[in-house]
């Protein structure tokens, strides 16, 4: 179907009248018409008045209606007397229908432009509030774990064991692929240097050490962050749009109790034990570099493992990953809690989840790291 | 006529969010075995009256008593205590979605009774079948449509025999046949348990079946602007707006 151009021409007669021929269709699918030409061609001139012919008007939609309002609300700024009466009689009604209700001043959102100041006074006072509910977090976290240890927390024994299942026994698949591959790195670069110094049997030691006291621990955490921490953070956050914890509150059911405590000890006692375990499949990694490459034989490799491995160091390697497994569940269940009561906000609380526990791993690496260099072990 | 028993009382209360008032001078009585509706256009402040009155929101100003305890001057123990002693329906259902329906149901009686598990179980099963679930016990809350969710959560809001029981908006998102069920239901609930229902709404034609009393909310004048029956104020009321809103806008 062929479409005519839409166009407006404005006619203007004596005693401050304008007539303003509407022709064409009016489609914005098709053509669009700029309002400007017009409006400033009335500006221009001293009117009193403003009608329309649209006798040659073709099929029109909205576009119509958005080049009238704009005329509209020239017109009523001006005083100008607006006469509709010959449009046809859909358009006349629209138009009554947009100005039915008056623009809500309020309704509109303005972006207000702060001083530098300022801006920084409102950031501070943000971070400060931040801190303050994570503090109340915390508090909240140590006291139901204080009601867990005297047997007074509400929870499910079932849900514990779900949370112990997801994070344990399914975890170990992605656990035994990534370190098994950290284990590969850390021999193949240590290897290369090692070799320079006909020193390459303590490939071994370089990867059990790094293994067992830092990286199982540490590649394990991020992997539950990345896994079961947006997990918590995802779940507990529909929860809140959908009400269910405050479903919780009014049957006087702790939620923290009912939903953090056992999410949490859920990563405090599975993250130890997969870190064991993939610290185990690192020195795997280690030989199967030292056997292809190096030309050490599995015995060798693993005598000299065991012997580089002292209790400390596994002892220490599970303090760590203890840590990391309860921050990581703190910073799923806490970016949950907060989430906002919208899909957007789950999305958001389940992002900063993820980088809340990264970052909180590698702060506490480093913090336990000197904290033991500084004890001497 | 003896003197009725007074539920809920509300005495001056003002709620805000930050430094902005929804509300404020608020003042009103529930008698026991009524039931009261709250209502008043979109965004008057229904729904954060409602979570004042289930202790999720504490109120800028004021006092709210229930069964004559004072429910934001006790300290968070006795608040629990008294919140758990009333139902709430939300308008979504809230069910826990890890659980079974049997599972949601069952979950305050665990915390709060004595009863085995047979015991429960045959609870569970009678308030399932007092809202037409009978039969559901072992589906997930995602696996049932809204009005049955909504149903299940009155089932679980009546677990504990609650005498005073909250519905927030219960028939949105129901069909009529559905919401008239919800209804009747309440009808029920009121005249063989004597059971309380506040109800917030603005269904008119629930208004009218259901209501014994009501307050009508304002967004303009930020207070209660009208209280009574629905059916005489909408003939009676001396406020235009409120006589507007029972007509749909036919006077």
């Amino acid at each position: 179907m062929e479409f005519k151009e839409p166009k407006a021409i404005s006619r203007f007669q004596g005693d401050g009248e304008c007539l303003i021929e509407l022709s064409g269709d009016w489609l914005f699918s098709v053509r669009t018409i700029d309002s400007d030409p017009i409006l400033s061609e009335l500006k221009d001139k001293n009117i009193n008045r403003i009608k329309f012919d649209p006798s040659s008007l073709g099929v029109w939609d909205s576009e119509i209606l958005t080049f009238l309002t704009k005329i509209k609300s020239f017109a009523d700024n001006k005083k100008i007397i607006f006469e509709d009466g010959s449009l046809p009689d859909g358009i006349r009604k629209l138009l009554k229908l947009s100005a039915a209700v008056p623009v809500v001043e309020e309704g509109e959102k303005h972006e207000i432009d702060m001083p530098i100041l300022e801006r920084i006074g409102t950031t501070t006072l943000k971070v400060k509030g931040s801190a303050q509910s994570m503090i109340q977090f915390v508090g909240e976290v140590t006291l139901s774990i204080g009601r867990f240890l005297r047997g007074k927390a509400m929870f499910q024994k079932s849900d514990l064991f779900l949370y112990t299942q997801q994070a344990g026994v399914q975890a170990l698949p992605i656990v035994t692929l990534i370190n098994l591959l950290i284990g590969l790195i850390l021999a193949f670069v240590g290897a290369i240097q090692l070799q320079m110094f006909g020193a390459e049997i303590y490939v071994a030691d370089l990867v059990a050490i790094g293994m067992v006291r830092e990286m199982a621990a540490m590649m394990t955490a991020i992997i539950m962050a990345g896994r079961s921490g947006a997990a918590y953070a995802a779940q507990l956050g529909t929860m809140m749009v959908n009400e269910e914890i405050d479903a919780l509150e009014t049957f006087g059911i702790n939620p923290i109790d009912f939903l953090v405590l056992p999410r949490i000890l859920a990563l405090a006692s599975m993250v130890p034990l997969l870190s064991l375990y993939a610290g185990f499949i690192g020195i795997l990694g280690g030989l199967l570099v030292s056997i292809f490459m190096l030309d050490i034989s599995a015995t060798q490799y693993m005598t000299e493992t065991i012997a580089a491995i002292t209790p400390v160091t596994f002892l220490l390697g599970l303090i760590k990953a203890t840590i990391y497994g309860i921050l990581v569940a703190f910073a799923g269940c806490y970016r949950g809690m907060q989430s906002g009561r919208s899909s957007a906000a789950v999305g958001a609380s389940t992002t900063s989840a993820v980088v809340t526990a990264i970052v909180m791993i590698i702060v506490a690496s480093a913090v336990t790291t000197i904290i033991f260099f500084v004890i001497g072990v | 006529m003896s003197e009725r028993e007074v539920k809920i009382k509300v005495e001056n209360l003002e709620m805000s969010y930050g430094s902005f008032v929804i509300q404020r001078d608020l003042n009103f009585e529930v008698y026991k075995g009524e039931v009261f509706i709250i209502m008043g256009g979109s965004g008057c402040g229904k729904s954060t009256l409602l979570r004042h009155l289930i202790g999720l929101k504490s109120p800028a100003k004021g006092n709210i008593y229930i069964r004559g305890k004072n429910l934001w001057k006790s300290n968070e123990a006795e608040r629990a205590q008294i919140v758990r002693s009333v139902g709430v329906l939300f308008q979504s259902g809230a069910l826990w979605s890890s659980m079974t329906l049997a599972e949601n149901v069952a979950a305050p009686l665990k915390e709060y009774t004595n009863l085995n598990e047979n015991q429960i179980d045959e609870l569970v099963r009678l308030k399932l079948s007092l809202v037409g679930l009978a039969g559901f016990e072992n589906f997930y809350p995602s696996e049932i449509s809204g009005g049955m969710r909504k149903r299940a959560g009155l089932a679980r809001a009546m677990s504990l025999d609650p005498d005073v029981l909250f519905f927030d908006e219960p028939s949105a998102g129901l069909d009529p046949l559905s919401s008239k069920r919800l209804d009747e239901l309440i009808l029920e609930l009121r005249d063989s348990l004597n059971t309380t229902i506040v109800v917030v709404t603005h269904e008119l034609q629930s208004i009218f079946e259901i209501a014994d009393n009501s307050i009508f909310l304002d967004p303009q004048e930020r207070t209660i602007i009208a209280k009574g029956n629905p059916k005489e104020l909408a003939k009676n009321s001396n406020v235009k707006k409120v006589r507007e809103f029972l007509n749909r806008g036919e006077i």
